[in-house]
């Protein structure tokens, strides 16, 4: 099998609080393959965006990488601290984050910005990293990039400066992009583009893309794999177009039903009860039990299964019985 | 039969000029952003109306006017036949303004933290003077929420609950009408799906006419009989809603749902969307779209099309047949 480009292994993140520890992500494992998009979808709280930014070495005090293991490229990543972190991330991890507004700073040219970034991972000279600037606008189909390099960000519309963010992400030719909800601030049409954009840059280049969204129709579009999370943990994980189409777990059936894109044509959406729990508030037993309508005794007692990176898609005790 | 809200060349423009020394001094002109141009439809009772557009199209702007939050530029909007903003007797106006209310997109702002939700979902009866006995706690249950609920404050509720606290406020006053600017696109897919079920059975229970502007396309086509889609403040094409998703004739709205994503994971096919909204301060002449229409000939670039019918459809299109 060849070697992933990320490899996560029961990764957990604690918060702690003064009454408990929190637990955002809850034993998490996952790999990304070269060229492969992995979209991860869940519910706001789900714990995606704290997955990803434990990935790169982000998470703001006091939350805390708790336990497992981050392997980038076959290097383990995430015990890194200071410079060899910063070493990662950018040059081998880039990131897009949702608004392409605030993760541009307003008062460097963007030609700055890109120059900056790649002369910092790249040992190249001052033209050259010009170059390349000029070129990876080119490639995010900026129109007459030459020129537009002295602009700032505002000179830019939003979809533009979505593909300025990508281009900097892209610049010092990571092996792993972490994508954040990068077309959620955006129009349909141009999200439309953005997404494509993402796909071919990632299939020629063999990049690496973690696609974090709460829109199954961007998984839909964009990703070869799905992970789906819920309170903090991994519900089902497998080959896109499976997931969707065939969910396994109880929690991916009822986003399925809630979405109206895959109920068009009928009077009611099929609503899940409730809401996802707060993390202080997580039962033994599945998370999901109180709201699944075909939780047994078993599921709100027992430790809830753990969702391997390899072995089965859901993490469900009836996984097998609910898809029928 | 007379529609219940009639809109009829509607107009509104925005003077986004920077001050006059400034332009003075850097001999700029004024600068005028048209939102909303010439757009006329209507809502018969007991329907929904779905307005989609992409931002800057300028359906809040609509909305907005609607509820009488803004005054037209030129135009009107009559419901039940009166003119809210051209009607002398207070009488019939305050009338009419009980028959309309809103709900708004972000349920953590359109909320007053320091109000008890019995009191926040009463205001529209007691600011009128009415009897608000009991009221609140009908409306808690009808919503989904509970009687008890009504002595607590906005923070102790989530997003969807909050939402539904904004529903339960609106339909304090019986309105006829309810403009529901974006009211999902803040919540989570399986919460957007309870609030969504819940607005349809009010709907039939209470006999409402709602206008949904939303921008996200499948919402619309779920919730709406008629869909209206706006193009930098132009109404570009109308039609019953099986018949625009079906069918759609204007090349914009063929682009547009070309562009939403589809659940089964097909690889796509049709070409992706070029370009984006123009400037809407000096809108393209001609067809506000032909500079990212595949079909535009010379007509489109010196000619604006007229919203025309065109069987089910109404469109403002000249190549669209």
């Amino acid at each position: 099998m060849v070697e992933p480009v990320l490899s996560v292994r029961g990764l957990t993140v604690e918060i702690p609080t003064r009454h408990s520890v929190l637990r955002p992500v809850d034993t998490v494992s996952f790999d990304i393959a070269a060229g492969e998009i992995l979209g991860v979808v869940g519910e706001s709280g789900a714990g995606k965006s704290m997955t990803g930014n434990a990935v790169i070495g982000l998470l703001d005090r006091p939350a805390h990488i708790a336990g497992g293991e981050i392997w980038l490229n076959g290097e383990r990543i995430d015990q890194l601290k200071g410079d060899a972190l910063r070493q990662v991330r950018g040059k081998h991890i880039g990131m897009v984050f949702q608004d392409p507004l605030t993760s541009l700073n307003p008062l460097l040219t963007i030609g700055q910005q890109l120059v900056e970034t790649i002369q910092v991972h790249l040992d190249v000279s001052g033209a050259e990293a010009k170059n390349r600037a000029v070129n990876s606008l080119n490639e995010v189909g900026i129109p007459a990039a030459a020129e537009r390099i002295d602009a700032y960000p505002h000179q830019f519309s939003g979809g533009m400066r979505q593909r300025v963010v990508i281009a900097l992400a892209l610049c010092a030719e990571p092996s792993l992009i972490i994508a954040d909800e990068p077309t959620t601030a955006l129009d349909v049409s141009v999200q439309a583009q953005i997404i494509a954009l993402l796909k071919r840059l990632c299939h020629e280049r063999g990049t690496a893309v973690m696609l974090i969204t709460h829109d199954m129709g961007v998984i839909a579009e964009a990703a070869d794999r799905v992970a789906v999370m819920y309170a903090g943990r991994m519900a089902e994980l497998g080959p896109a177009r499976e997931v969707l189409t065939k969910p396994a777990h109880p929690y991916t059936v009822g986003l399925m039903g809630s979405t109206p894109l895959a109920s068009a044509g009928k009077e009611r959406l099929n609503q899940i009860e409730g809401s996802m729990p707060r993390l202080d508030e997580l039962q033994p037993g599945c998370a999901f039990s109180p709201r699944c309508p075909y939780a047994q005794h078993k599921c709100r007692i027992e430790p809830r299964p753990t969702l391997e990176a390899h072995e089965g898609r859901a993490a469900c005790w009836l996984a097998g019985e609910v898809a029928e | 039969m007379r529609p219940l809200v009639s809109v009829n060349k509607l107009f509104r423009v925005f003077d986004v000029s920077k001050p006059w020394l400034n332009r003075l001094l850097e001999r700029r002109n004024k600068a005028l952003l048209t939102a909303v141009a010439d757009v006329s439809f209507g809502i018969p009772e007991r329907t929904v109306y779905g307005l989609v557009g992409e931002s800057g199209s300028g359906k809040s702007t609509i909305g907005k006017i609607i509820v009488g939050l803004l005054a037209p530029s030129s135009g009107s909007v009559e419901i039940e036949g009166v003119d809210l903003f051209r009607e002398k007797d207070e009488g019939t106006v305050d009338r009419i303004r009980s028959d309309i209310q809103m709900i708004f997109q972000d349920p953590y702002a359109s909320l007053n933290p320091r109000w008890k939700v019995g009191d926040i979902i009463v205001e529209p009866i007691s600011s009128r003077g009415g009897d608000t006995v009991g009221v609140a706690n009908k409306l808690l249950e009808q919503v989904g929420l509970s009687a008890r609920d009504a002595t607590k404050y906005p923070h102790e509720f989530s997003g969807g609950q909050r939402q539904r606290i904004c529903i339960a406020r609106a339909l304090a006053s019986e309105p006829k009408l309810i403009v529901c600017d974006e009211p999902t696109s803040a919540l989570d897919v399986s919460v957007q799906a309870q609030v969504l079920n819940l607005m349809s059975d009010l709907k039939d229970d209470f006999g409402l006419t709602y206008l949904f502007i939303s921008h996200d396309l499948t919402v619309v086509r779920h919730m709406s009989d008629t869909v209206g889609v706006l193009y930098l403040g132009r109404l570009v094409e109308e039609a019953p809603r099986d018949a625009l998703f079906d069918g759609p004739k204007h090349p914009y709205t063929q682009m547009l749902l070309q562009a939403a994503p589809k659940l089964d994971g097909s690889v796509r096919e049709a070409d992706i969307p070029k370009g984006e909204i123009p400037d809407p301060i000096n809108p393209p002449a001609g067809c506000v779209f032909n500079p990212r229409c595949p079909f535009a000939v010379d007509r489109c670039r010196k000619e604006l099309p007229e919203l025309r019918k065109l069987g089910d459809h109404r469109v403002a299109c000249h190549l669209a047949e």
